[in-house]
């Protein structure tokens, strides 16, 4: 997008005149900035405080988050920390966690790509009412899903199972991949299949060695999108898991409601979950408006 | 794009609909066997044809569930749209600064719905939160346990907290997508501020901006992890929105009947809902050649 902005820019016809124009908007650039930087910057810090809470928390005896409020702990401590990485009940939850998102996230994108093609590439008997149905998918209510989903997963013997999550988080995850991926789909000219044919390419061999090259960064989006709405959700998540396959957010319920007071384990524990979104986040950064809008911005 | 016609093409669908079939067709045939049935427990179904649902549509719980989640969605649009818009606006369009915004203001969005709920939770209490004790400290009586109002401020604070960078995200793509040239033309004619804002900014973000309204509507029309961890949908049923109230009802009450219609009715609103939303996707795109800047 960026790169069309310049071109129109290049290209402008009264580019030769504009000289004086461009001096008065970087004047009037430069005599706004700092009002105008404040306003994201007290933004971000609104963002940040509760997290810098957590983490100050995190880093707390129990003794010293109830006694009083410090903005810096006093005492640091990893002790906190220490318990989440001996205990198995407690780091097992971050692998199962990872175990399902992984599934999810790959079931999802190897399902939704040749979906995907085929909706962007061409008209066939239902496809609008398909395409409509997936998406009402993704806009399904979690708290409907809930115990139909158990009563089925139940049936099949899969309860407390990764697959079980993986599979009941692709009821918006395989819908949100399709949209995705089919709007940076509909960015590939047709003409590109067309000259891969008349060139010898079997689908097969087009697909994999041409195609998904050129919307490898509409994959990574979509991947993203998948791990992102299968990290954050929980009530499916617990609903379909009873200890073995329990993710991390869930154990942390459990610990509030058990023992009640052990503030500093429950703030390390959360503090940890924000760590995976965080190093994700910068790999699509351009991007994640872009898969919001559904490819389509 | 010129779509060739083609009914093999199901085949590419077909993995996708036997997946999304068996993970929403299936439970969603439960529901709706469970809305037209009672049972007296010891799995004993009868016929209850359509009784439940015309329960729930006149149950007054139900109705101050729905206009208290109405009212919840209003105001966290009258505040997170404009409140988006204004910080995407004054965003820096280039530079260092620019990926590092992106990032730490997409962070609360990956932060799983329970952990937002569980940072909330301690960051408004009055003993050992900041928000909470600085409140207390300025001499306001706040206890978000205690008043429906600080229990809906607070949900509605950690909304705005969890969810305005998906809008400022959005704005912000919409924005960079117009070519300097309009900006130029608009100096040249003496365009103020606000002319530059209302005929050039707003109507190149128009579609952007439509979509995170109705993904910013939906998503708070099924909010259920983050107020139900703060609050538990108390004090009273003060916070008690559509989804938590289905839950109560559904896992809480074990009521499968009035349960399974309500979420039946639920699932409408949300069906036509996403149908407005669809009929955006679909159609805005045909205005994008004229405009250039985007795709």
């Amino acid at each position: 997008m960026t790169d069309h902005a310049t071109t129109a820019h290049s290209s402008l016809p009264g580019a030769a005149h504009s000289e004086s124009a461009l001096a008065a908007r970087s004047r009037m650039k430069t005599g706004h900035f700092r009002w105008k930087a404040l306003i994201p910057a007290l933004y971000i810090v609104f963002l940040l405080l509760p997290i810098y809470w957590l983490v100050n928390m995190s880093f707390k005896t129990n003794q010293e988050i109830l006694g009083g409020l410090t903005l810096i702990p006093t005492n640091p401590t990893l002790h906190n920390y220490r318990v989440i990485f001996t205990d198995a009940s407690w780091y097992m939850g971050y692998v199962n966690s990872i175990i399902y998102v992984v599934m999810n996230m790959a079931i999802s994108v190897a399902v939704a790509l040749p979906a995907a093609y085929a909706f962007s590439r061409y008209r066939f008997l239902g496809d609008k009412h398909l395409f409509f149905w997936l998406l009402t998918n993704r806009m399904a209510p979690p708290a409907v899903f809930a115990l139909p989903f158990f009563q089925l997963y139940s049936a099949f013997g899969l309860i407390d199972t990764h697959i079980a999550v993986a599979l009941a988080h692709c009821l918006f995850n395989v819908p949100l991949a399709v949209w995705i991926l089919e709007g940076f789909m509909s960015g590939v000219p047709k003409e590109i299949d067309e000259t891969a044919y008349i060139d010898g390419y079997s689908f097969p061999k087009f697909f994999f060695k041409i195609f998904m090259p050129l919307i490898a960064s509409g994959i990574g989006v979509a991947a993203f999108f998948c791990f992102m709405f299968s990290w954050v959700e929980l009530l499916i998540a617990r609903t379909l898991t009873v200890t073995d396959a329990k993710p991390i957010s869930a154990i942390m319920t459990r610990t509030v409601s058990a023992s009640g007071l052990d503030w500093g384990v429950l703030a390390a524990a959360g503090a940890l979950t924000i760590i995976p979104g965080a190093i994700v986040i910068w790999f699509v950064r351009n991007y994640i408006a872009k898969g919001f809008a559904l490819g389509r911005v | 794009m010129e779509k060739t016609l083609n009914n093999k093409a199901w085949f590419f669908v077909l993995p996708v609909l036997l997946l999304v079939a068996f993970s929403a067709v299936v439970p969603l045939m439960t529901v709706v066997n469970y809305s037209v049935q009672d049972s007296f427990g010891n799995n004993q179904f009868f016929w209850y044809g359509a009784d439940w649902f015309r329960e729930v549509l006149t149950s007054e719980r139900f109705h101050d569930a729905l206009i208290r989640n109405l009212i919840f969605s209003a105001i966290i649009l009258a505040i997170e749209v404009p409140l988006g818009i204004l910080v995407a606006l004054a965003m820096p369009k280039k530079g260092i600064f620019v990926p590092v915004c992106l990032v730490l203001m997409a962070l609360p969005l990956l932060i799983p719905w329970n952990v937002v709920g569980t940072i909330w939770q301690v960051f408004a209490r009055t003993d050992i939160g900041l928000l909470g004790y600085t409140i207390d400290a300025l001499g306001i009586d706040y206890n978000y346990v205690r008043y429906p109002l600080d229990a809906w401020v607070t949900v509605i604070v950690m909304d705005v907290w969890h969810w305005t960078s998906l809008v400022v995200l959005l704005c912000y793509a919409g924005l960079v997508s117009i070519p300097d040239a309009y900006y130029q033309a608009a100096k040249i004619d003496g365009a103020s501020r606000w002319a530059v804002f209302r005929y050039i900014q707003l109507p190149k973000m128009g579609r952007v901006l439509l979509i995170a309204v109705l993904l910013r509507f939906m998503d708070s029309f099924m909010i259920y992890t983050e107020p139900f961890v703060v609050t538990g949908g108390g004090p009273g049923n003060s916070t008690t929105f559509l989804s938590i109230d289905l839950v109560k009802l559904a896992i809480g009450q074990f009521n499968l009947g009035e349960a399974a219609a309500m979420s039946l009715i639920y699932f409408l609103i949300v069906l036509l809902l996403s149908w407005v939303f669809y009929t955006v996707m679909t159609n805005a795109g045909t205005d994008k050649p004229l405009k250039g800047g985007a795709e």
